[in-house]
């Protein structure tokens, strides 16, 4: 059970929040202009990386608001919490990911 | 026969003196049917020891008569059902169950009982059952053959098939330092942190905070143990933010130092019958630290026959002499490879207990043997015991020395200690790994990998001095890792004692009798050979092969003998070898108290419409629709249910009817950009919608399927009301939440869920329009004025309202939307001003009979998780030229191919009778296997026939063919019609 920080109301539960998977996806578009491949990888294609893994949150049981969060997969470390808007912030994947 | 009448049987193994148990309060129990006494302060297994009850269950696999191991946690083979009917609890361990008055136990494991069990032949057919048999020996020809007797035979414990009696509460704590373990090392760390003014919740298994000290008496400060740990312990009661919680045990460890709790409040079934009784809490803890003190449990030793009863730890036995004042046996020898044990000879020595010898597989230190010559305990170093006799209770072990020479030595009690290991499952559980320590032959944790300090003997620190130091130091740390000042206190100090030596002995071999490694799960160092040799190189394969830590004990015994056989065989360190995955939960967790309260009534909140009294008084029958509570019909004296449907539904086409609609979910979207907003998450358009106008829409995902449907008014140029299904409403807010906060972030648009702030009354019928204006109203309600599909706001019985002209029945409808507070007044109104009309309220299931008969769709019955809108004939969207959600998907060639399964009305061609929901049909010329199914079926009061929708493979070129209905009542013949059988072309909407 992870403890998250939203970014409007502060640390919570996980029991607030529920996840959205992976953050990040462009949507492609318009629709006559994409191909059967792209828009099968935009559907169901998913990163499953051992590390660093940015997915979007939402406090369903609070503020309502999405945001992202960077979490570490192996240890469940929260790196980042920022916003929607925002590009996936640089940083060095831990040792333990090795 | 009353058990509280019956004379007090003697206690023959109970010491005339000591212990922490009141003698003047003698408690009367039953153990597999025999009445024994016992006294408050013992638990189940000391008060069975007490009265000389040696075996005490029977082994899971090979139903060997098994006796106490241990005296706690980790007890392995007594495992009990307690309580009788609903109450039974079963897989408690003997040592954790307090003793209470009228307390009733039975073993779990035998059949037909602990004397004689008919799983004992599994012992003589042993060969057949080593490790790994399940694999092997129930392939051929298959297993189900076997599996009955599998099941009967094996298992540990049986649940009652009966309601769960017991009352089970949740709780949730947050605290600044968690110590788990109330121990030595635990009272030192939350005496430490307290006094520094962290908020300390200190937890201890045990009835009584000590740990050891409750049987290993110790000089601390000054003071002897007792009178050190009552003076802790009031301390820390006076500390104001630090709470101690004794019977609980930390079982859990998960992410960011969340730890769960197990408080078993209350035993005795007399007092959990009082309402409000809790018989467990299950707590959920988030610590800024962890302080884990949870001490060490001593290893067993492996040689032949060291399982029967009598064969016991050697700090166990010190546990009940100690402690509960039971000698274990009249004649002992202890086995040992440590110096630990030679004080489990001492004790039962001094209390009375004849010791025939100490057995040393070591040089004994000299001072010790020294000690032992005081005593006059013969002492055999540089030996080993071999095997053991007595099928029923130890009667004798065998003794071979260095030189291999053989003797038997009589004895009923046999105290073994292969070396202690820290309880090390709670920091494994939170990540860390286990290294070994070749000094003091165990694993310890490694580094802590998340905030957490380990102290004592949990640490390996297990000399009572180092410990205390460890702990207070540990507190010392996790105050300061918070950014916490610590007191400047000393740290407790205990008076100095020797340093213990221990040589590692895994296993003994040359005994005839199994050596057991894993006593509850049946798994001996011979199984543990094979699994080597058939090439079994991972622990976790050892585990799953053997079924070795498995279960309920989760190796607390096993674990660190099995990985050093393990080790040996394979000629890799103990570290190389690994250690398996300890589990949630360390010691087993009632399913009941996960669940706590949420169950029954409380399993969710139950949701009641505005109108609720209205319907109660009108006498409506409730039943429960996307956890609503709504009518499902409104019975009159002597009316079946079935009978007041086709009655409502039949109203309505002829008068009119009143429908509570208020869990239809209301979303209200505004800003400069709702109607591109709203073009983009409806597959039909909305931004051409006239303001005034309502519009019937569908929402797909992006995988084109439709997840919901309903109708769209423009309030305003840039203000709609999207309406929802009802089971849609908190659904699809969150839905287009999600899309504009995480896709359309440029859009200006706000959207606020209104369901519960506005309750619906639709009338419905050719008579709504009277009844609207008699209760009076200030909107325009004719025809030309007040159109179908439009929205007007006013007043409405002097009640403000929004009124849609919208239907779910192919009549003529007003959708009145009052603030819900006033639906109560309204209901009433509209019912008075209907009187003289014919009104009747109309429940949830005639409202399902109209739309069926007007062929509208109902999301989730007629459409499943595949269904697109070009499968319910809204091939339409496809003409669409701005972009939508999931409108990409329908244009892959599977979303278009004509076979898809699509809406179609159903006629039967034999007679009036509906079909049945559900069933398959088959085409004509079709000879098996199934082109489709009825999704809905009624009976239509005003055509005198069943009507029906169906999802048919290739449907919508199929209109006039016939098809075959698969029922349970045998084939029926049918015929595929237009979705609406009743006013097709919607003339009554009109009006
Ligand atoms: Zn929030």
């Amino acid at each position: 059970m992870l403890r998250l920080s939203c970014p409007f109301c502060g640390p919570r539960d996980e029991r607030e929040f529920h996840c959205g998977g992976q953050s990040h996806i462009q949507r492609p578009g318009p629709a006559e202009a994409v191909s059967d491949a792209s828009w099968g990888s935009y559907l169901f294609d998913r990163i499953n990386p051992r590390g660093h893994h940015a997915e979007r949150w939402h406090h369903s049981f609070g503020c309502g608001r999405w945001f992202n969060v960077l979490r570490d997969t192996t240890t469940h470390h929260i790196l980042a919490v920022y916003a929607m808007t925002e590009p996936v912030p640089d940083m060095v994947q831990s040792d333990s990911v090795a | 026969m009353n058990l509280r009448s019956q004379p007090l049987r003697s206690q023959p193994h109970r010491l005339p003196t000591g212990g922490l148990i009141d003698r003047d309060r003698p408690l009367r129990f039953t153990f597999a049917g025999r009445r024994y006494t016992g006294y408050a302060g013992d638990t189940l297994a000391s008060a069975l020891l007490a009265n000389g009850v040696r075996v005490l269950g029977r082994s899971f696999k090979y139903h060997r008569p098994r006796g106490l191991l241990g005296a706690g946690a980790e007890e392995p083979n007594v495992l009990v059902t307690v309580g009788e009917g609903a109450w039974a609890v079963p897989n408690l361990r003997a040592t954790e169950v307090p003793l209470y008055d009228g307390l009733v136990a039975a073993p779990v494991n035998c059949w037909p009982g602990v004397g004689f069990d008919i799983g004992a032949i599994n012992n003589v057919f042993s060969r057949f059952l080593s490790a790994g048999f399940y694999y092997k020996t129930f392939m051929w020809p298959d297993w189900h053959l076997f599996e009955g007797f599998i099941r009967k035979a094996a298992g540990l414990g049986k649940v009652e098939n009966l309601p769960d009696p017991h009352r089970y509460e949740t709780c949730f704590a947050h605290c600044d330092v968690l110590v788990i373990g109330g121990g030595p090392a635990g009272i030192a760390a939350a005496r430490a942190a307290a006094r520094s003014g962290a908020r300390v919740l200190l937890v201890e298994q045990d009835a009584v905070l000590g740990g050891r000290l409750n049987h290993d008496d110790a000089m601390i400060d000054g003071l002897g143990a007792p009178a050190w740990i009552r003076s802790a312990e009031r301390e820390l009661a006076q500390a104001p933010e630090t709470r101690i919680l004794r019977n609980t045990a930390a079982v859990g460890y998960f992410d960011h130092n969340l730890v769960a709790l197990l408080e078993r409040v209350e035993w005795d079934p007399a007092r959990l019958a009082t309402p409000g009784q809790a018989a467990c809490r299950f707590w959920q803890v988030r610590a800024g630290r962890v302080i884990l003190a949870t001490g060490a449990i001593e290893r067993p030793l492996v040689f032949g026959g060291n399982d029967r009863p009598g064969v016991m730890l050697a700090s166990a036995l010190r546990q009940y002499v100690n402690r509960y004042g039971v000698a274990p046996g009249r004649r002992a020898v202890i086995f040992t490879n440590n110096d630990d044990a030679y004080t489990t000879a001492f004790c039962l020595a001094d209390a009375g207990v004849e010791v025939a010898a100490l057995v040393d597989a070591r040089k004994a230190p000299e001072d010790l043997a020294a000690q032992l010559r005081g005593r006059g305990i013969a002492l055999h170093d540089m030996s080993v015991i071999c095997d053991t006799r007595g099928y029923k209770g130890l009667k004798a072990v065998r003794l071979r020395d260095a030189s291999g020479r053989m003797g038997w030595i009589d004895c009923d009690l046999l105290g073994m200690s292969g070396g202690a290991n820290p309880t090390a499952h709670l920091f494994c559980q939170s990540g860390g790994r286990l290294r070994y320590d070749e000094e003091q032959a165990l694993l310890r944790p490694g580094p802590a990998v998340q905030a957490m300090e380990v102290a004592g003997g949990a640490n390996g620190t297990l000399a009572l001095g180092p410990a205390l130091e460890e702990a207070h130091a540990a507190a010392m740390r996790a105050l300061e890792g918070m950014g916490q000042m610590p007191a400047a206190i000393p740290a407790p100090r205990a008076q100095a004692s020797r340093t213990a030596t221990i040589t590692p002995l895994w296993s003994v071999a040359g005994g005839k009798s199994k050596a057991f490694v894993d006593f509850q799960n049946d798994v001996t160092l011979a199984d543990i050979g094979q699994a080597h040799r058939e090439n079994f190189v991972s622990v976790e394969h050892l585990k799953r092969y053997t079924t070795l830590g498995m279960a309920p004990d989760q190796g607390k015994t096993s674990g660190v003998n099995a990985l050093a056989i393990m080790a040996s065989l394979s000629g890799q360190s103990i570290d190389a070898t690994g250690t398996t995955t300890y589990r949630f939960p360390f010691t087993p967790v009632p399913l009941g108290a996960l669940r706590g309260s949420a169950t029954g009534p409380l399993f969710r909140p139950v949701r009641r419409m505005p109108g609720h009294a209205c319907h109660a008084a009108l006498g409506a029958v409730f039943e429960e629709y996307g956890g609503w509570q709504r009518p499902s019909c409104y019975l009159r004296p002597g009316e079946t249910p079935h009978a007041a449907e086709q009655r409502e539904a039949a109203q309505v086409r002829r008068a009119v009817g009143l429908f509570e609609g208020s869990p239809l979910g209301k979303i209200e979207v505004k800003g400069p950009d709702a109607a591109r907003f709203l073009d983009l998450v409806y597959a039909n358009t909305l931004s051409t919608l006239k303001v005034g106008r309502c519009r019937y829409g569908l929402m797909l995902n992006e995988q084109g399927v439709i997840i919901d449907d309903g109708v769209a008014a423009r309030l305003g140029e840039d203000h709609f009301l999207v309406g929802t299904t009802s089971a849609g409403a908190d659904r699809i807010a969150a839905w287009l939440e999600e899309w504009l906060q995480c896709e359309w972030v440029d859009l200006d648009v706000v959207i606020a869920p209104v369901t519960a702030q506005w309750g619906v009354l639709t009338l419905s019928g050719p008579q709504a329009r009277a009844v609207l204006a008699r209760a009076g109203t200030d909107i325009p309600i004719d025809a030309a004025a007040f159109p179908h599909m439009s929205v007007r706001d006013g007043y409405v019985a002097d009640i403000p309202a929004r009124v849609m002209r919208v239907s779910f029945t192919g009549e003529m409808s007003f959708e009145i939307n009052v603030p819900a507070d006033r639906v109560d007044a309204l209901y009433q109104a509209l019912m008075a001003a209907g009187a003289d009309m014919g009104i009747v309220p109309v429940g949830v299931e005639a409202w399902m009979i109209l739309r069926t008969e007007k062929g509208y769709l109902h999301i989730g019955v007629d459409t499943d998780g595949t269904t697109n809108p070009l499968d319910v004939g809204w091939a339409r969207v496809l003409g669409k030229k701005v972009d939508f959600i999931g409108k990409r998907s329908l244009l892959r060639p599977a979303d278009q191919a004509p076979d898809r399964l699509q809406l179609v009305g159903l006629e039967a061609m034999d007679g009036p009778d509906h079909l049945p929901v559900g069933s398959h049909l088959r085409l004509a010329g079709r000879g098996d296997g199934s082109d489709g199914y009825v999704s809905s079926s009624v009976f239509s009061p005003t055509l005198g026939r069943g009507v029906a929708l169906a999802m048919i493979h290739g449907g919508h070129k199929r209109l006039g063919e016939a098809v075959t209905i698969l029922c349970a009542a045998g084939e029926r013949p049918a015929r595929i019609v237009e979705l609406a059988s009743y006013d097709p072309s919607g003339e009554r909407l009109n009006d």
